[in-house]
């Protein structure tokens, strides 16, 4: 078994409105960043896992981000395996 | 005299209310902790608002792996009656017994304030002595709010009647076609946001909210909850 840093990106979903990353938009807009489009927050974990390889550790981490990390109904994740 | 489950969680604030509505509307209302196996042979649960788990993750995300959920899930399944009040909606959506799911407020902030809300369905075991069309004023008290689903489950809410509540007016919180609370497809579980146990009673400025209760006791209550008993795990019929 290796330890395993796994870094988890949960976004709202694309097609749906992101109310606090307009927030944070208009507030970089009216401190002067003109050159910011949109912006859409979303949540970063960090989850230490203790897996055979790296495919079983990334495998896991999907598993946890379907079964409790994400709502399927209303965000997207993705998920970055580095070696502790 | 129907028997009531309310699920206290870590968290759960409106507990009290809902029990004393509860009980004012005749039922044998009573606690189950979030940590019980069993409901206790309730004939309906109900699944209070509040801050479970402090909303930590998603509002509801943690509470709907709490153990009372797989009574409650089977409950549910059984054809028993469930309603999920505000963080219990969002709850009951995490946890699949209700499609879509609650998001931040448009407008970010927290709302606590009165809002009207029309009855869209009363074919359910928590509206059946509302007349469809009836106009009531229910407080709101909520960040995540905003009820979403994507358009195909969209679609078939509206196209089966299980939007039950929706706001009048204006909506508080930019939830999709102006959904206060549904139900799923057996009609037996319901969501609302508003908070029907803080209007019960005159003195609470209103009593638009007492026939979500009454509608338990109601002569013909077990028509929809489809006779079903809890007991232990198991489902009788009564």
């Amino acid at each position: 078994m290796t330890a395993f840093t796994v870094e988890i990106r949960v976004m709202p979903r694309a097609s749906l409105l992101d109310p606090q990353g307009q927030a944070v938009q208009h507030a970089l807009q009216a401190l002067g960043f003109r050159e910011v489009g949109s912006v859409r927050a979303g949540k970063h974990l960090v989850v230490e896992v203790r897996a055979a390889s790296r495919e079983e550790a990334a495998a896991r981490a999907r598993t946890m981000c379907d079964r409790l990390l994400a709502n399927p109904v209303t965000e997207d994740y993705d998920v970055a395996v580095e070696t502790a | 005299m129907r028997r009531v489950a309310i699920v206290v969680f870590p968290g759960s604030n409106c507990d009290a209310d809902t029990l004393d509505a509860a009980r004012a509307a005749g039922s044998d209302a009573y606690y189950v902790w979030y940590r019980d196996t069993t409901l206790q042979q309730a004939d309906a649960v109900i699944l209070p608002g509040g801050f479970s788990y402090g909303d930590y993750l998603r509002s509801g995300a943690i509470a709907r792996f709490s153990p009372v959920l797989q009574a409650v899930a089977a409950h549910a399944q059984a054809g028993g009656a469930v309603l999920g009040i505000c963080n219990g909606f969002q709850i009951l959506c995490e946890a699949g017994l209700l499609p879509g799911a609650l998001m931040r407020n448009a407008r970010l902030k927290f709302l606590s304030r009165p809002v009207r809300v029309r009855v869209e369905a009363t074919d359910t075991p928590f509206t059946r002595t509302y007349e469809r069309g009836d106009e009531l004023t229910l407080p709101i008290a909520h960040g995540d709010g905003r009820y979403v689903a994507d358009p195909q489950t969209a679609a078939l809410l509206e196209a089966h009647g299980h939007v039950v509540w929706r706001y009048v007016g204006d909506n508080p919180n930019g939830s999709m076609h102006d959904i206060a609370g549904v139900c799923n497809a057996g009609r037996n579980v319901v969501g609302i946001m508003p908070h029907p146990e803080r209007r019960n009673a005159r003195v609470l400025g209103g009593e638009d909210g007492a026939r979500v209760f009454l509608s338990l006791e109601a002569r013909n209550a077990t028509q929809h909850a489809g006779d079903m008993r809890a007991v232990d795990g198991r489902h009788l019929r009564v």
